[in-house]
């Protein structure tokens, strides 16, 4: 991936015309997507989107690098097979909640753990959009929709902690509405090496308008929503009054000012704070009357398996030697007819 | 030692067959490496339990290893066995209705004791009830000579039965007049550094061998002469060896490297594990999480460069299918490889079946066109895996190449070709120095340019909704997908004027046209020879490409009072020919999980030929 001039997003702008609701949080994720791309260093021939089915998978439409938009649930997959055939691109897989962790649930968690180097973005809007409105794996239990006139009867996913779980070693959440946070989550997973994965909230406001409102509206998101920073307290509110507090058992809430109360203060880790802290983390939400938080759950680094499958081919020409055709065909016992 | 009497036969057929812990498969083998060096020809069929440890001593736990070897050509592992040596009860009463009349039977009577004969489900025991009168039999105390052999060595007696095996070859390879050396050759290879291993073995190969020569009961040694196959270096090969080595050919000439999507599946797996060894060709095997992920990854390769291919049977390309769609709709170039098995659903995964004709052809949402190609025995395997890469690469487009359980594990002498004789593969890659229209077409084959990723100024998006002719961009136009139903379709059907016809055995008209696909091809051979060595006409075409049909088959398919085909389905080329070409074809169909039998198909020919005459 040589460096090359700086471009800009209208660069990484195709001719296709975008075809998604006026007003849909798509838009969002698109236009800071544009903006991180230049910044990469990457040239546009060396990036590769890829996608799946739904409203988010027509992402890759709109941007000039290569793409390919796949089918229901398999963009995982695809994106696989290019990285591995190809470890000199750099893919992206923009999935969504139905097509992510319903249909393609199988292939996400398996990726995760595998620890290609690919980065994903799952934009969690908690409903079917392109399909018209069921209940999705996230939408809340309980949730009135068309296929579930009586309320669904579904606990919902929570995407984040099915990353951690499945041994993704970049693990974030942002939210459409917040453009610099997202710009700089989806900054931080390109540049991340191995799989990369963030929870984007997005707002469908045609089929589920609202649904993360207690996070984005001015008056109510400072209570609601916290901002994780790597090495800081983490503290929110309407005047960042609040902070959160480890009692060894789960988390509650205190004055952040500490002097005041004598406690240690509880410091965020990205870099592998270890599997039973992110996943508390993960868990909280304003729901239950917590933050609900956005930023990097985890950040780690580890042999991703596309270089390692190329020191095993590495290894194996330099035991064998470069393949050759004559010594496959007649290794093994062979005879001779005259 | 008494002096015995050598006869010379032109073919023979023989089966071991024992518990699956036997070691029968090995024995096979052995066999077969050491038949193939003195040059019989040869082909062999492998036959052992689904289960993978099945119990001890019962029948479904019989492993059996059949070879038909000659002096002549060999197209099929034989109808039924001359000899059988069966190393219990359960594999004596698994192959005995198989068994020829009169044949030969080396029983290992040590293993004929009341337990085992009762686990075998037997309520007398056959060395004493009559029951093998018709056959010579020869009653040999294996396991007990076997230890008698090996009494010097301090090995336990497990160890020590567990040689018995190699004892029974050893009769084999007197009374078939074997060299040993071959087996001494490979217990050398296969146990190095475990020299207690290798003297057993050895030891008791050499005691089994002298006890046939030196005993009373083996009045007869049989000697098969060398068989006269064009010249050159051969080894033995199954056909999903084949099938691997040919991949990794086609990829070699096609200067792509080769990327394996795909998900353990008898008995598709060995193409997996083969292909696996061979990272030093750049050869990136993914094992995947399912058989959608094997497709999907192997797609994903293709777009990046790769000649992708993904293995598996029946059941995973009903998995597949979706994928198989959009590599359709992508216009890439992704090889499917189906080795079919008995079906439907799990059906019976080890043994053999030509019932996913159909779902080749049809088994995908909307007007899906896919060329198939299908393999006719194991050494073909290598070149119909050649073949199906290169037409997947000239023509863009995915290509299913049909094997089945029979092939796939079957072997055959391979004549080993020149490696530089074999013709390089062509792709074309699209000018970067003018717009590139994803869809614009190769006027002779309708392929379209496919502009890899990391190539500057041809960045472009493709996907599986409708596109737009030439540019590619989404269309919902009714005219447009009218005219891409059609294009993609013509494609397909050009690709018989980029492959060889298939030969026409016989007269272009006549009585009887016999019409085949892949793996029944040995066994209609030998049948299509036997007829004409009795004189009498018939006339026969072995398919290769079944998608398109070829196109010399329009030219003769209506001269012939009757055309038959014999598939293990219950006729399913049969009703492509009938719907193509309107002639009251019928249809020979055995689907009994097991290759068609020469003899059966040659009755059948009888009676047409006698009720036309
Ligand atoms: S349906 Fe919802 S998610 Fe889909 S484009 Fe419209 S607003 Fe966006």
């Amino acid at each position: 991936m040589e460096k090359t001039t700086k471009l800009t997003k209208e660069d990484f702008t195709s001719d296709q015309e975008t075809r998604w609701c006026p007003g849909c949080g798509d838009y969002s994720i698109l236009a800071q997507m544009k903006k991180v791309l230049p910044n990469l260093g990457i040239s546009r021939e060396n990036i590769v989107f890829v996608s799946g089915i739904g409203c988010s998978s027509r992402f890759p439409y709109y941007l000039e690098t290569y793409g390919i938009h796949g089918i229901h649930g398999r963009a995982p997959v695809i994106a696989s097979g290019i990285k591995l055939s190809r470890p000199d691109l750099k893919v992206f897989v923009i999935t969504g909640d139905g097509d992510g962790l319903s249909i393609g649930g199988n292939h996400l968690i398996h990726l995760f753990r595998r620890n290609i180097d690919i980065t994903i973005i799952l934009f969690n809007n908690q409903i079917y959009g392109l399909t018209k409105g069921q209940y999705s794996p996230t939408s809340e239990k309980g949730k009135i929709t068309k296929s579930s006139p009586y309320g669904s009867l579904e606990n919902p996913f929570n995407p984040v902690q099915m990353a951690l779980a499945s041994g993704a070693t970049f693990v974030a959440r942002s939210i459409d509405r917040d453009p610099k946070h997202l710009a700089a989550t989806l900054d931080r997973a390109a540049r991340h090496k191995g799989t990369a994965f963030v929870e984007v909230y997005q707002n469908c406001n045609i089929f589920n308008d609202g649904a993360f409102i207690a996070l984005t509206d001015a008056k109510q998101k400072k209570s609601h929503l916290l901002k994780m920073e790597h090495d800081k307290p983490f503290i929110f509110g309407e005047n960042n009054e609040n902070m959160l507090t480890w009692t060894g058992q789960k988390f509650s809430v205190i004055s952040s000012d500490a002097s005041e109360n004598g406690h240690e203060i509880l410091k965020h880790n990205e870099n592998g704070s270890g599997p039973a802290m992110e996943f508390m983390l993960a868990s909280l939400s304003h729901v239950d009357h917590l933050p609900t938080p956005i930023g990097i759950f985890r950040s780690i680094e580890i042999d991703t398996y596309d270089e390692m499958l190329t020191k095993q081919i590495e290894h194996a020409k330099k035991e064998k030697g470069d393949g050759d055709l004559k010594k496959l065909f007649t290794g093994g016992y062979t005879w001779m007819n005259n | 030692m008494s002096e015995k009497e050598v006869q010379e036969l032109e073919r023979v057929t023989i089966c071991f067959a024992g518990d699956s812990g036997d070691g029968m498969q090995l024995t096979g083998s052995q066999f077969t490496n050491t038949t193939a060096g003195i040059g019989n020809d040869l082909n062999t069929l492998p036959d052992y339990p689904a289960e993978i440890r099945a119990p001890i001593g019962t029948t479904f736990g019989v492993s059996g290893f059949q070879i038909q070897f000659s002096s002549t050509d060999v197209h099929t592992p034989g109808d039924s066995p001359d000899v059988l040596i069966a190393m219990n009860p359960a594999a004596l009463k698994v192959n005995l209705p198989n068994l020829k009349h009169n044949g030969i039977i080396i029983i290992n009577t040590d293993s004929f004791q009341s337990r085992n004969l009762s686990l075998a489900g037997l309520e007398s025991n056959p060395l004493e009830d009559g029951s093998l009168e018709a056959y010579q039999v020869f009653p040999v105390n294996v396991t007990e000579l076997t230890r008698e052999a090996l009494k010097d060595m301090d090995l336990t007696v497990k160890i020590k039965d567990r040689c018995k095996n190699f004892f029974a070859l050893g009769m084999t390879y007197w009374m078939f007049s074997r060299p040993m050396e071959t087996t001494e050759h490979w217990l050398k290879e296969k146990f190095k550094n475990k020299d207690d291993l290798i003297k057993a073995n050895t030891l008791a190969l050499k005691a089994g061998f002298s006890y046939a020569l030196s005993t009373e009961i083996f009045t007869t040694a049989y000697k098969v002469p060398k068989a006269a196959k064009k010249a050159g270096q051969y080894r033995n090969i199954t056909g999903n060896q084949g099938i691997a080595f040919g991949l990794i050919t086609a990829a070699k000439k096609a200067g792509r490297e080769l990327f394996l999507g795909s998900y353990p599946i008898t008995p598709a797996s060995d193409i997996l594990h083969e292909l696996s060894k061979h990272r030093n060709f750049d050869v990136k095997t993914f094992q995947a999480e399912d058989e959608i992920a094997g497709v999907g990854a192997a797609l994903g390769a293709v777009y990046a460069g790769s000649l992708g291919v993904t293995t598996t049977s029946g059941p995973g390309i009903a998995l597949k299918s979706e994928f198989m769609g959009l590599a359709v709709m992508t216009e890439l170039p992704l090889v499917i490889i189906n080795i079919q098995r008995g079906g439907p659903s799990t059906g019976l995964p080890t043994k053999t079946e030509q019932s996913d004709l159909l779902q080749a052809f049809y088994g995908r949402n909307g007007e899906s066109p896919i060329p198939i190609i299908a393999a006719a025995g194991p050494a073909d395997c290598f070149n119909a895996a050649f073949e199906a890469a290169r037409i997947a690469l000239e023509f863009t487009t995915p290509v299913i190449l049909l094997s089945d359980g029979y092939i796939a594990n079957g072997t055959e002498p391979w004549l080993i070709p020149d490696v530089d004789k074999i013709s390089e593969i062509h792709i074309k890659q699209p000018p970067t120095d003018e717009k590139y229209l994803p869809y614009k077409r190769d006027p002779e084959r309708l392929s379209r340019l496919h502009a890899l990723p990391g190539t500057p100024g041809l960045e472009h998006r493709i996907g599986g909704l409708e596109k737009e002719d030439i540019t590619g961009n989404i269309s919902y136009d009714p005219d447009n997908h009218d005219k891409m139903v059609r294009i993609r379709a013509e494609k397909i059907g050009r690709v018989n004027r980029f492959v060889d016809d298939p030969e026409l055995v016989g007269k272009d008209h006549g009585d009887l046209l016999i019409l085949s696909w892949g793996s029944t091809y040995g066994p209609i051979l030998a049948a299509v020879e036997e007829v004409q060595k009795q004189g009498r006409e018939v006339s026969w075409c072995h398919l290769r490409w079944l998608n398109p049909l070829p196109i010399n088959l329009s030219r003769f398919i209506h001269n012939f009072k009757t055309v038959l085909i014999p598939e293990i389905n219950l006729g399913q080329l049969l009703k492509i020919i009938r719907a193509e070409y309107l002639v009251d074809a019928t249809g020979f169909n055995r689907v009994r999980g097991l290759p068609l039998r020469t003899s059966e198909l040659l009755a059948e020919i009888d009676l047409i030929l006698k009720g036309l005459e």
